[in-house]
């Protein structure tokens, strides 16, 4: 599988990477280890479960491809049916209803199966299975139309509709309504759900993709292990483990097959090393115009009277309210009549009429200040990380000129790619670091943390200068060495700031700056 | 859905409307198989609704009665719109009924009129939803599209 391949290929980089190798195994070692002591009932078997969880900040996932999710389905479907001899449409029905937690269906389904049943909207069954049937007399209360030879449709309830109504019906149900898992008869107030045997007599061949598609998504939002990936026309699914009470310990990124990373706690892009929390008030924050009200107070002042709000535009020290006519010093907002003789020339400085006001001021001012700092620096790098795509497809089409013109192999040049890919990856994670800082607290984690941050920083600006390299210069193998030594370089320092980081969340050091609401 | 479907089943509603119609309901137009007009009246004593006549707008898709009609109260000179907590005062009417989620295509218009007689009949709060200024007011979309939140299953 494709997956696999992926999992070796980024694995051995990073173990390449990473400063001993010994511990790195000791930790896989362990998470193993971990695992087998509680594997996941439903979903262990699964073939494809790689449990990648290397170092402090991965977390194990697996990828779902459409064709995994219809055999897991289909097998706990089998499963069920063997263990409580029910049908399979019955099971099916069951399965969803529960949420596909088969252990507790069964265990329920043991106690009481009649109320389980009647739960489900499946009424114990006497006839066999339902079938089209051509009854005399039979008139339809959804068409009103009568006649001979009219087939006819009905559950287990019992209320008969015409096959016609009844596709009509489904139709509407499936393809305006979204639903599939939990159509009822149509009956008024009848509750009994369409099982999927009656459904694949009844739906139409047009209506079956839909039909399977919606069922497929009934499995995947039922769990909570699971989340599809929100890349567009992406049909897999990503399951991890990851429970929401931990997301401020750690930061569930995983990765689609598509290579789409994302945060599994909240479905926005890859954000390590900030946790969730942060991160949606960090773009609340940046969104909303609490930014605005800072730059007014960072820029105007207020009537020590009246309190209208005054932006000085120019001129003298010497402000006369244009409401109130209250006179005072711009520079340090005390009484005008004060100054005497000193005119235009604030000295007063430790006067105390004005130092209430500078204060207010002054705090806004670094408030403002601060919060620039930190977004300029994340908007950057944000925008970078937007031009390096764009480098990506010229970094194709260099490799493909300078295959041609070194003779080197598609292999050789690959190192280009995986430059690539680490600079991209690498400048997510600053992005996010100076969201993340912008919370702290100072003290020496912090200290630490913003060490790592800069080395972090200068590694990719270095890596990417050498993008700006002209393809002739890229021939040279010297060249060659000195960007994969700048590659593995970054990585590196990535892997320690998101280590440093995930340890400390993981153990519960408080981040002073974390808890503390700015605003 | 072909436009025959609610056609050939408004014209065997209208065939046994025309016949008999249960007291308090009344047609008043039935011109085309897209609109029709239906008077009601409440049939017992209830001092907020004793001696109105209310008239009713039935508006049908043509995926009716699969999809639920469009109803609403008209207000005329002499027809008010009916004070009632579910009822706003543009005659919208917030019923799960009518809604995808309440509605089964048995129903018909006249179980739709004796529905709204017997919500009308059972309530004695002489008021508005709760938001009416601000809903009619503000509100551009159609009935069937008001995504209703029915809170309160008593009145």
């Amino acid at each position: 599988m494709d997956s696999e391949d992926d999992f070796m290929s980024t694995v051995s980089s990073e173990d390449d990477i990473l400063p001993d190798d010994s511990d790195n195994d000791d930790l896989s070692g362990a998470e193993d280890f971990d695992f087998d002591d509680e594997p996941d009932p439903d979903l262990g078997t699964h073939k494809d479960a790689e449990y990648r969880k290397r170092v402090a900040y991965d977390v194990s996932f697996t990828v779902w491809q459409p064709q995994d999710m219809q055999k897991q389905q289909d097998d706990l479907i089998n499963e069920v049916n063997m263990i409580l001899d029910i049908s399979k449409g019955d099971a099916a029905i069951l399965l969803r209803h529960f949420r596909w937690n088969k252990e507790r269906l069964i265990e329920d389904y043991m106690d009481r199966p009649r109320k389980v049943l009647e739960a489900a909207g499946l009424a114990q069954s006497a006839a066999g299975p339902q079938k089209l049937e051509v009854i005399p007399g039979f008139v339809c209360d959804i068409c009103c139309e009568e006649g001979e030879g009219l087939q006819s449709f009905a559950i287990k309830c019992g209320h008969r509709y015409c096959v016609d109504c009844y596709r009509h019906y489904l139709s509407q149900k499936i393809r305006e309504e979204g639903e599939a898992a939990h159509i009822k008869c149509p009956s008024d107030g009848c509750n009994l759900i369409i099982d999927a045997r009656s459904l694949d007599l009844l739906v139409t061949p047009d209506l079956t993709e839909r039909y399977h598609q919606l069922l497929n998504r009934t499995f995947v939002e039922d769990k909570d292990t699971l989340k599809w990936c929100p890349a567009p026309d992406c049909q897999n699914a990503i399951e991890c483990g990851v429970k929401k009470k931990d997301l401020d310990k750690v930061v569930p990124t995983v990765s689609c097959l598509c290579s789409h990373r994302f945060c599994f706690g909240c479905i926005l892009n890859d954000h390590q090393p900030a946790p969730c929390e942060l991160v949606k008030k960090w773009l609340k924050k940046c969104a909303d115009d609490s930014e605005t009200a800072n730059w007014i107070s960072a820029n105007t002042k207020e009537c020590p009277k009246c309190n209208s709000t005054i932006e000085k535009n120019g001129g003298c020290n010497h402000m006369t309210c244009r409401k109130c006519k209250h006179e005072f010093c711009w520079m340090c907002m005390g009484l005008w009549s004060e100054h005497g003789t000193s005119w235009y020339n604030c000295n007063r400085f430790e006067e105390k009429s004005g130092t209430e006001a500078r204060d207010a001021q002054a705090k806004s001012r670094v408030s403002l200040e601060r919060y620039l700092h930190y977004y300029n620096r994340y908007a950057n790098h944000e925008q970078s990380a937007r031009l390096d795509k764009d480098i990506y497809v010229k970094t194709e089409r260099k490799m493909v000129q300078l295959q041609k013109e070194s003779g080197m192999s598609w292999i050789e040049v690959q190192y280009l790619a995986s430059a690539s890919q680490a600079l991209q990856t690498c400048r997510q994670t600053l992005m996010w670091t100076y969201a993340f800082a912008f919370y702290l607290a100072r003290n020496n984690l912090t200290e630490i943390f913003e060490d790592n941050q800069k080395d972090l920083e200068m590694a990719v600006e270095a890596l990417s200068e050498m993008f700006e390299k002209p393809v002739t210069e890229l021939a040279d193998s010297k060249l060659k060495v000195v960007i994969m030594d700048k590659t593995s370089y970054c990585n590196k320092r990535r892997v320690i700031l998101l280590q440093d980081t995930a340890r400390n969340l993981a153990e519960g050091i408080e981040w002073p700056g974390t808890k503390v609401s700015d605003h | 859905m072909s436009i025959q479907f609610a056609t050939k089943r408004l014209g065997k509603e209208l065939q046994k409307i025309q016949n008999y119609l249960p007291p308090g309901i009344e047609l008043v137009s039935a011109d085309n198989f897209e609109e029709w007009l239906v008077d009601i009246r409440v049939l017992d004593e209830n001092p907020l609704y004793k001696g109105q006549i209310y008239r009713l707008k039935f508006k049908f898709s043509s995926s009716y009665p699969i999809e639920p009609p469009e109803v609403v109260f008209v207000k005329l000179a002499d027809r008010p719109i009916p004070m009632h907590p579910h009822i706003y005062s543009n005659g919208i009417i917030c019923l799960d009924l009518l809604g995808h989620q309440g509605w089964s295509p048995v129903q018909n218009v006249e179980s739709v009129c004796m529905s709204l007689q017997s919500m009308l009949t059972g309530n004695t709060k002489n008021e508005r939803p709760p938001g009416d200024e601000e809903f009619v007011r503000a509100n551009r979309l159609r009935p069937n599209q008001i995504d209703f939140y029915y809170h309160d299953n008593n009145v």
